[in-house]
């Protein structure tokens, strides 16, 4: 075999490689591509996302919105929140064990899809390591509805969004924590 | 005292890491040996500096010296002393020190192993090296000061994040440091070449067990984070297709294809300038596993609170080491023809076919990593990609991978043909679809686990052939065979365990495809049924531990009436931190994992939520990963690599013929 004929070999096989994995690559994007909405992503949209399709919710936990269903012994316990960005809220059903780090007041990314009566019924809420961590799309979410006006300086450190109250316009912006 | 001591070391060692960047250089540029040979006693030099460094760190940790505002943020003096030692690489910070040094005990490595080495090409390998080491203790003297002071000093420090404190943990990151650090070096090597204009024997002789240390090792600490993640987090998965965890698979892929190709560059001094490439991207892929972890950029559920700055900083980095190294690459890689011909249907092409699938693996995991920060920046929409993709898309590039891999060891160099090997492996193809229906018949015709289970089967069978067959098993007498077996390279053994490791990591996959779990909430005294098992929930009870509090439930798990495990998980409340964690409670039998995990209790009612899963083949995946691992260590234990002569013609024929 010739150097030519084996470089059109070699050539061949990595067209086929790179072409199957862009096809796989697609083919896989077209359905399991998650979108993230906030709260007033959702209200202001029009139409309203669909029920049939998955997204991811973010926002903070409404403070004094944690209401856990009475259990029942052999089910899934049930517990009810909303999740605000502070403009808007939405109702969220979730059956399972909430992460050790959720709390109220703070940040928080559920995953599942949006009922016709409106109410967000997820299958998943994203857990975290760190309570001092803000998911990046939570902080962008609270910064288009108006918690953060990125022309009046720097964001204030995410520990104190953390415990931001919803109902209430944010503190001045904090000086930035030395680390 | 000791802290500025720390920070004067790392700064010392900045200066002669700049050195050790420019000498050697120079002095292979012009050939000028008193030059040249400045790069060892520097080498030395800065791990030595480092090492002062790291242990002033340490020294700051143990002392829970308060002054230090990184003591301050990550320890606490209730802290067991075994915590505050890992501590010291717990955080960013350290963690980074950590880095450092390891890459500066390379170059020691480099320097006191490499007497065979070409002069001009180890002077090369420890200056690139030295400029590695120079941009990182940049970074950590920018951004990332561990030894900043702190006053007034608080009364105590805020604590480590409970969940760190972990034996697993504390040695992930060192694992995975090593790792990374190792792709460093086959970096230097692979820039010294370009420069040199020259990749030969001798230089796939000193890539191959770099890239096979540095393999192993990153396969350790990748499988020691999986089961941390599945021990500690208590979600009963292992893998979650989460940026952080891709972050490490990328270079390990890429490292494997690397391994893989420095073989054939070794052997056949052919895919050399492949090879060179491998090597630049398996860093690249490290340094960008880095800037994924420390820049949070990406919703992680590992991810930990983190700072801009520090990202940007290692996008730098990230930029201008692959900025240099693929421009070096455009102008330099013609020079570097191949001398090894070979047909498709060979070792070599199985290799290449190999690299071709891992390759392709590769980059559906790198797009659907990145995506999301793609979008944002592009399109401006916030999206995530999840496990779905992940496993929709690498699932059929996976199959004809292990199918191959089991296939290219029996191959001969130069040119095979297809049909004996095929033929050699029919009771390899037996056990496979034996084990394809009976896997079928016994799971209730659920196909993807089946597939899994005959891939399993497939690669192990494999595994077992090529040595029998090595070894003439049962074709000569058995002592003959024995012989044969301990004469054969450890090299070729090592190819073997480690493919083997794959294939019982596969069944693990597959055995894991098959999990139970049931979330549900008992009160005490009541019980649930799931595989095959009567899981009762006795109690919960206080429990108080050095530095936290715990609710700790008991349950029984009974099969006939009968209690075979009593099972305590419980919910540990950590006062410093404010934080609560999980304490999953695992029983194994090496086959199955039974593993329990308590949630909220309700005080009016008294009942606890409980989550229970059955893991089928849960630690085949640790198992397998070990012996992958030990596969690598065993062929890093091979003739060829202790006497690493590029000289010594003599010992090449013997294992060209054997392996």
């Amino acid at each position: 075999m010739t150097r030519k004929k084996r470089r059109m070999w070699i050539l061949l096989l990595c067209g086929i490689g790179l072409g199957s994995a862009t096809a796989l690559t697609l083919t896989a994007f077209q359905d399991n591509l998650v979108f993230f909405r906030s709260p007033s992503d959702i209200m202001t949209a029009e139409p309203r996302p669909a029920p049939d399709r998955a997204f991811r919710l973010g926002g903070l936990v409404e403070s004094g919105s944690v209401e856990r269903q009475p259990a029942v012994a052999g089910q899934r316990p049930v517990v009810h929140f909303r999740v605000t960005d502070g403009a808007h809220a939405i109702p969220v059903v979730y059956a399972g064990v909430l992460p050790d780090l959720f709390r109220e007041g703070q940040g928080v990314v559920t995953m599942g899809r949006l009922g016709p009566d409106g109410i967000f019924r997820a299958s998943e809420v994203l857990a975290r390591h760190d309570e001092t961590y803000m998911p990046p799309e939570v902080a962008d979410a609270l910064k288009r509805a108006g918690h953060w006006n990125p022309a009046q300086g720097a964001p204030p450190p995410p520990a104190t969004w953390n415990t931001l109250d919803p109902d209430r316009r944010p503190p001045a912006p904090a000086g930035r924590t030395g680390s | 005292m000791i802290a500025e001591l720390g920070h004067f070391a790392l700064a010392l060692a900045l200066i002669l890491a700049l050195a050790q960047t420019v000498l050697p250089l120079l002095g292979a540029e012009q050939r000028d040996a008193r030059l040249m040979s400045s790069a060892s006693p520097l080498a030395i030099g800065q791990t030595v500096a480092i090492a002062i460094s790291f242990g002033c760190l340490m020294y700051a940790y143990v002392i829970n010296d308060t002054t230090v505002l990184n003591v301050v943020q990550n320890s606490h003096s209730a802290k067991p002393m075994l915590y505050k030692i890992t501590g010291t690489w717990g955080n960013h910070e350290g963690s980074l020190i950590l880095w450092v040094l390891i890459l500066a005990l390379c170059g020691f490595a480099v320097a006191a192993f490499g007497r065979d080495l070409p002069s001009t090409l180890k002077a090369r390998v420890i200056g690139i090296l030295g400029l590695v080491s120079v941009g990182f203790l940049l970074f950590i003297l920018k951004t990332s000061n561990p030894f900043d002071r702190m006053w007034p000093p608080p009364p105590d420090g805020q604590g480590l994040n409970p969940i760190l404190q972990d034996i697993g943990l504390a040695m992930h990151p060192p694992l995975l440091y090593l790792g990374y650090v190792g792709y460093a070096v086959t970096f230097a090597f692979a820039i010294a070449a370009l420069i040199e204009g020259r990749v030969d024997a001798a230089w796939g002789r000193w890539v191959r067990p770099w890239s096979l240390a540095a393999w192993a090792f990153l396969t350790l600490g990748i499988a020691l984070g999986s089961w941390w993640a599945y021990y500690e987090l208590g979600w009963g998965g292992y893998w979650f297709w989460d940026p952080v965890e891709n972050a490490s698979l990328l270079p390990w892929l890429i490292g494997t294809a690397l391994l893989h190709s420095a073989i054939v560059v070794e052997k056949r001094e052919a895919l050399k300038t492949w090879t060179v490439l491998l090597a630049i991207i398996a860093f690249g892929m490290s340094l960008l596993g880095t800037f994924l972890v420390r820049s949070g950029v990406l919703n992680s559920v590992h991810a930990f609170a983190n700072d801009p700055e520090r990202g940007m900083f290692i996008l730098a980095l990230l930029m201008f080491y692959m900025g240099g190294a693929f421009l070096l690459f455009a102008w330099r890689a013609q020079v570097m023809a191949p001398t090894g011909i070979f047909a498709p249907i060979s070792r070599e092409g199985a290799i290449v076919l190999n690299n071709l699938l891992v390759c392709s693996i590769t980059a559906v995991v790198f797009v659907g990593t990145l995506w999301p920060m793609f979008a944002d920046a592009l399109f401006g929409a916030k999206v995530s990609v999840g496990p779905p993709f992940f496993n929709m898309a690498s699932f059929p590039l996976v199959v004809p991978l292990l199918l191959a891999m089991a296939a290219g060891p029996l191959m001969p160099w130069k040119r095979a043909q297809l049909w004996p090997v095929v033929q050699r492996l029919w009771a390899a193809a037996v056990i496979a679809l034996l084990g394809f229906f009976a896997a079928l018949l016994l799971t209730g015709h659920n196909v993807l686990p089946a597939v899994g289970f005959a891939l399993a089967a497939w690669t192990i069978g494999a595994a077992v052939t090529d040595i029998a067959d090595r070894t003439a098993l049962f074709r000569t007498r058995l002592g003959n065979s024995w012989a044969r077996a301990k004469g054969l390279p450890r090299a070729a053994w090592g190819a073997a365990i480690a493919h083997a490791g794959v294939g019982i990591v596969a069944a693990g996959i597959a055995g894991m495809g098959l999990a139970q779990e049931r979330l549900i909430a008992l009160a005490p005294g009541q019980s649930t049924e799931m595989a095959g098992y009567t899981w009762r929930l006795d109690g919960v009870r206080d429990h108080t531990g050095p530095n936290y509090t715990a609710r700790k439930a008991t349950i029984s798990v009974l099969r006939d009436g009968e209690v075979l495990h009593v099972m305590e998980p419980s919910r540990r409340w950590f006062p410093i931190g404010r934080q609560h964690t999980t304490e999953v409670s695992i029983r194994t039998n090496l086959l199955y994992d039974l593993y329990a995990v308590i949630g909220e209790e309700e005080a009016a009612t008294g009942k606890a939520v409980i989550r229970i899963h059955y893991n089928l083949l849960a630690p085949w995946l640790w198992i397998g990963s070990f012996i992958m691992a030990l596969g690598g260590a065993l062929s890093l234990a091979d003739r060829r690599v202790r006497i690493s002569a590029p000289n010594r013609k003599a010992a090449l024929p013997q294992g060209a013929a054997t392996t």
